[in-house]
């Protein structure tokens, strides 16, 4: 352990790398986590007040993408969708969809629990007042749910933006792949690790204490 | 058709490496992270503050990077690990981290009542534990453990990386000697998903019966 010389001026010189991976990286959680809550939203509504046959494929949904391995959906959609269907899209797209499709399935959950405790009484009283069945929705059924579902959202949101290092696996230059380019280009692999764990570690704290925030201002405990 | 019938033997030995790399990592996991989680519950304040550092440093970082530090980080300070062993020391971090935290969340949500009524009866320290606590945290414990099984499975597929031949290399051996993705990707799927669902289903069953 004694022999290793810690040289971080060459890992300084590919920062860039890392800092344009971390954006990355947040940008790849912040989009696929707006686009899965829309997923999450439109389906635990269906699933609640939709049609009837509509609930059997949306539980095969949920339950085909939880219990298989993110990686493998990564695979599937970069690799095997273009291979059977004329379609093509790059890398980065590719994960977006996944990742989206995935958080998705996750988030049906969480927001299905969380509309169904939404208390009967509110609903009757937006009934009451006259608001219409969108009114409803969205002034009384939504942000209680959401505000309900909270706590189960952040923990969420934090893997989520975990599972982003998963898109080095096809080469969109996150952070992960950052890491991975510097350490391949300088061989200075304890100085990357020693840079990016701590930024993996400081932003899902930072993502973390933010939705706690959020939380103690508007998480509804039961 | 014929392409599956040839493959499966193949793919098979992968899906024993997965349940190997599985196993192997929730039975050490479990060996160490339930003893440490009751240190964190129950410890004193020396041996609380290293657990509660460890499970949220390795709880912050993606797997995807605890692998490749083992695998390609430790060999720079003379610690060398073959591909499976720094696979499995790197999944078994994180997984004892989550049962770490599985277990104080057991303890934790059982209501200090209990505590309070199993001492106002007069039982020791030894006897609360065992009498009391212990058996309510066990219902607590095991719906989210049995689902943690599902993520180990699943996150198993990322030592594929590390270029361990487990279900998910397999797949993509196969896919690169055949140059037929789609139906081998999906039947990968439909592997992984007959592990991990009655997995789901049985997680889901002991919250139903277990929470009151």
């Amino acid at each position: 352990m004694g022999n290793y010389h810690f040289n971080f001026a060459i890992v300084w010189r590919y920062a860039d790398k890392l800092f344009n991976g971390l954006l990355l990286s947040i940008e790849l959680a912040t989009l696929t986590i707006a686009i899965g809550m829309l997923i999450g939203l439109i389906l635990a509504l269906i699933e609640l007040d939709g049609p009837r046959w509509a609930r059997p494929l949306i539980r095969a949904y949920v339950e085909f993408v939880r219990n298989v391995p993110l990686l493998l959906l990564v695979y599937l959609i970069f690799y095997g969708i273009p291979s059977a269907v004329d379609l093509e899209y790059d890398a980065t797209t590719s994960f977006v969809v996944t990742l989206s499709i995935y958080s998705g399935a996750y988030l049906v959950e969480i927001l299905r629990a969380g509309l169904a405790a939404v208390p009967l009484g509110l609903v009757e009283a937006g009934k009451a007042i006259g608001l219409t069945p969108f009114g409803v929705l969205c002034y009384v059924r939504f942000p209680m749910a959401l505000r309900i579902a909270l706590p189960s959202l952040s923990n969420t949101y934090v893997s989520l933006f975990k599972d982003t290092s998963i898109a080095s696996a096809i080469a969109v230059p996150e952070l992960a792949y950052g890491m991975r380019w510097i350490e391949i280009q300088t061989f200075r692999t304890m100085e990357v690790y020693l840079l990016a764990t701590p930024i993996y570690l400081l932003t899902s704290y930072a993502i973390l204490m933010l939705l706690r925030l959020v939380e103690r201002r508007y998480a509804i405990t039961r | 058709m014929t392409i599956f019938l040839q493959t499966l033997p193949f793919l098979l030995d992968g899906l024993l490496t997965t349940l190997l790399v599985a196993g192997s990592v929730v039975l050490i996991a479990i060996v160490l992270g339930i003893p440490a989680g009751c240190a964190l519950v129950f410890g004193p304040f020396w041996v609380k503050v290293p657990l509660r550092l460890y499970a949220d440093f390795v709880r912050g970082v993606p797997i995807l990077v605890l692998l490749y530090f083992v695998y390609y980080g430790l060999p720079a300070v003379q610690v060398n690990l073959s591909s499976m062993t720094a696979a499995v020391v790197a999944l078994t971090a994180f997984k004892t981290a989550q049962i770490i935290e599985i277990t104080r969340g057991a303890f934790q949500s059982i209501p200090t009542g209990q505590t309070d009524a199993a001492k106002s009866i007069g039982l020791g320290l030894m006897d609360r534990f065992l009498q009391v606590l212990a058996p309510q945290a066990v219902r607590r414990f095991l719906p989210p453990f049995i689902n943690s099984l599902v993520d180990t499975v699943k996150g198993s597929s990322l030592v594929s990386l590390l270029g361990i031949v487990d279900l998910m290399l397999s797949l993509q051996q196969v896919i690169g000697r055949t140059h037929v993705a789609l139906p081998v990707y999906l039947m990968g799927a439909l592997m992984y998903f007959s592990i991990n669902f009655p997995l789901s289903v049985l997680s889901r069953r002991l919250e139903k019966r277990f929470i009151y």
